[in-house]
């Protein structure tokens, strides 16, 4: 195996062509964060029935994201292996990206964002969102240590210790995510300890595809070599992850639907919710959860690079599927005030609420990613984070040509001897 | 009809107070102020049972009060909303014809058994919870519970996350989604933040009760009371005491200080 030699990406028109595109969607989102501050969330599809919407499907979904693209760099420090473990420097730079992009989203959806230094600086300590303030916080700081430990050549040899941190901490942090929902009593929809497992395999899920699609479009686009038996592995771990979000969305709902008070709101995610029901079954389930599982594991297209893509690519639109569910569709059922009784008001009490994101909203959410990935090209373009090459000869000590299966991944699509 | 009537379920401190566990509290708190305080006065006057309803400026809210309502919903017309007209004045929040944004400090819900389609009409606000979990979530501490149990939201420390909506189990609280105008004197707000039922704390640390409760046109005293369900004096102890009554998804264990009356 060869050292790694880790280098920048080059400018040129291609890398400002892309950073152009991306200042034009963030510049839209700061626009949209603009009006909404100007005018009011009047001007936003959000009420005070939904008082979450997309702005939040977005930040909670960069964010789930943030702690799971960390799960590469894991990969090698943590679990121990090698193969990965070039890789880690890249991880860590999107996770702080995707973080830094969620929280944008966040901050900016705020009633009062000119108020962020109150956030950063009162605590209330019971509350799991001030918890998670920290957290994020930390995560930024963990980071960014895992990665000035891996840079550093003096300070190597804290690497193992610092990644089993931010391993640790990156665990925690979906935990705290999770629990946003999961500690919400009076909702019917959340209130479920699973909640926490449940975004921790979120996270590994978003996280990874999106990996696997910036990784496939950077060593694309600079030419770079990208190992086919490494996308293997990685696409086959996807599968995995993508039945684990089905396993414990699966374990919500039954839950739920074992207990009779929980009933309506299952009838109508399941059943009933128009939209909703929709974008769980055919956006998160199939699409979202089947599909990629069958992109990765059926013969035919497993070991391609266009079965990959689209598979991760799927996994991302079902994960922003299943947050709109759970974040919108969780708030759209009522609240029972009165168990048994029907009930009306000027409130529409004991009524579906119903949600109609607006362009403001969307523009904020779509700026958020721009903003991430803004972050990782930057990133990518100052300073050595991506290894010259990732070829399986490069990167594995053990690589035998042909030792997975006699298969490689072959950019045309099929399969190569 | 007045606006300042004085509060009948408010007794005078004097009488409120006894019993020996007030009394060693009191004398820690008399202490307390003699450590050259600057509340020493009201404390002291506080503290040794003075006269006072209304509370002093300066003088912090008492534990040893727990303000709440009794709302008997046999009394309480369908179709009339003069606590809501009545809370929207007193607080300046107003109809704008769009109810899913607007403020809705109090509401009136029509409950009906789906089976015998018996209705009751039932006024819902901010249910001033012992166990808030709008406090408990609220990232800054800006949603907070008063010592006399009155639940309020500090506008300077409120970041509008909209948590503490998430996690109230009453849809009690309101957004401010349009820049807001006309504001009363007492009663701060502002575009982005987060509000709710105060229980008119402006106008009970007045000695005042709240309009809502003022402006019940019920018989015999009004549909709804105010008072120290602490003290087992006061008019809403008594009534608690005398009759049933019931809170509102008291499963949940959030202790309300509102009670509901013939639900």
């Amino acid at each position: 195996m060869a050292r790694i030699v880790y280098r920048e990406i080059g400018g040129g028109a291609g890398f400002a062509s892309l950073l152009g595109v991306l200042a034009a969607f963030i510049a839209a989102g700061l626009a949209s964060a603009w009006y909404m501050d100007h005018y009011g969330h009047i001007v936003t599809g959000m009420t005070n029935r939904i008082v979450w919407g997309m702005p939040h499907v977005f930040a909670v979904f960069l964010i789930v994201t943030a702690s799971g693209v960390l799960n590469i760099a894991s990969l090698g420090s943590v679990f121990g292996r090698t193969p990965y473990k070039p890789m880690a420097r890249l991880s860590g730079l999107l996770a702080i990206a995707f973080l830094v992009g969620g929280l944008t989203v966040l901050v900016l959806d705020l009633g009062r964002p000119d108020r962020l230094i109150v956030a950063m600086t009162e605590y209330n300590f019971k509350s799991i969102f001030a918890w998670n303030i920290i957290l994020y916080i930390g995560f930024l700081a963990v980071v960014a240590a895992y990665l000035f430990v891996q840079m550093e050549q003096t300070m190597s040899r804290f690497a193992p210790a610092v990644g089993w941190f931010a391993f640790i901490w990156r665990l925690v942090l979906t935990t705290g995510t999770g629990s946003i929902f999961g500690w919400l009593v009076a909702r019917e929809a959340y209130d479920a300890a699973v909640m926490a497992p449940l975004f921790i395999a979120m996270s590994l899920s978003f996280g990874l595809a999106a990996f696997l699609l910036i990784l496939m479009a950077v060593y694309a686009l600079t030419g770079r070599p990208l190992g086919d038996q490494l996308l293997n592995r990685l696409g086959r771990l996807l599968g995995i992850f993508a039945a684990a979000v089905l396993y414990f969305t699966a374990l919500q709902h039954l839950t739920n639907l074992y207990a009779a008070e929980h009933g309506d709101v299952e009838r109508f995610i399941l059943l009933e919710g128009g939209i909703y029901t929709a974008l769980f079954w055919v956006g998160q389930v199939v699409l979202g959860g089947l599909v990629p599982i069958a992109l990765v594991y059926s013969p035919a297209t497993a070991r391609t690079r266009a079965g990959l893509a689209a598979a991760s690519a799927l996994v991302i639109a079902g994960g922003l599927a299943q947050l709109y569910v759970i974040i919108v569709g969780g708030q759209a059922t009522p609240l029972v005030l009165f168990p048994g009784m029907e009930v009306q008001s000027s409130f529409q009490d004991g009524g579906i609420a119903s949600y109609i994101p607006s362009l403001p909203e969307i523009g904020l959410g779509v700026g958020g990613v721009a903003f991430a990935l803004a972050i990782a090209v930057v990133g990518m373009k100052v300073l050595r984070f991506l290894p010259d090459s990732l070829a399986d000869d490069a990167v594995d000590p053990r690589y035998r040509p042909g030792s997975d299966g006699g298969e490689h991944l072959n950019p045309a699509g099929g399969v190569s001897p | 009809m007045t606006l300042t009537r004085p509060n009948p379920y408010i007794r005078p401190r004097s009488e409120a107070q006894g019993g020996p566990e007030t009394g060693r509290r009191d004398v820690l708190r008399a202490l307390a102020a003699g450590a050259g305080l600057a509340l020493a006065p009201g404390v002291t006057l506080y503290a040794f049972g003075g006269p006072a309803e209304a509370r002093p400026p300066g003088e912090p809210a008492s534990a040893q009060v727990r303000w709440g309502l009794l709302i008997d919903v046999n009394k309480c017309a369908d179709g009339c909303t003069k606590c809501v007209t009545a809370c929207a004045t007193e607080n300046g929040w107003s109809d704008n014809g769009r109810p899913l944004t607007d403020a809705q400090w109090i509401r009136k819900v029509k409950v009906t058994d789906p089976r015998t389609k018996a209705s009751k009409s039932v006024p819902m606000m901010c249910q001033h919870c012992a166990e808030p979990p709008c406090v408990d979530v609220c990232p800054t501490g800006a949603s907070f519970k008063r010592a006399d149990g009155i639940v309020l939201v500090d506008k300077h420390t409120c970041i509008g996350c909209r948590y503490c909506m998430m996690a109230c189990p009453y849809n009690a609280r309101s957004f401010i989604h349009e820049p807001v105008e006309d504001q009363k004197e007492n009663v701060p707000r502002g575009k982005g933040v987060v509000e709710s039922c105060t229980l008119c704390v402006h106008r009970v640390d007045a000695g005042r009760i709240p309009a809502c409760v003022e402006a019940c046109p019920a018989e015999d005293g009004g549909a709804m009371a105010f008072g120290d369900l602490n003290d087992p004096q006061s008019e809403i102890s008594k009534r608690i005491t005398k009759y049933a009554s019931t809170r509102i998804r008291a499963d949940l264990g959030t202790d309300p200080g509102v009670r509901y009356q013939n639900l």
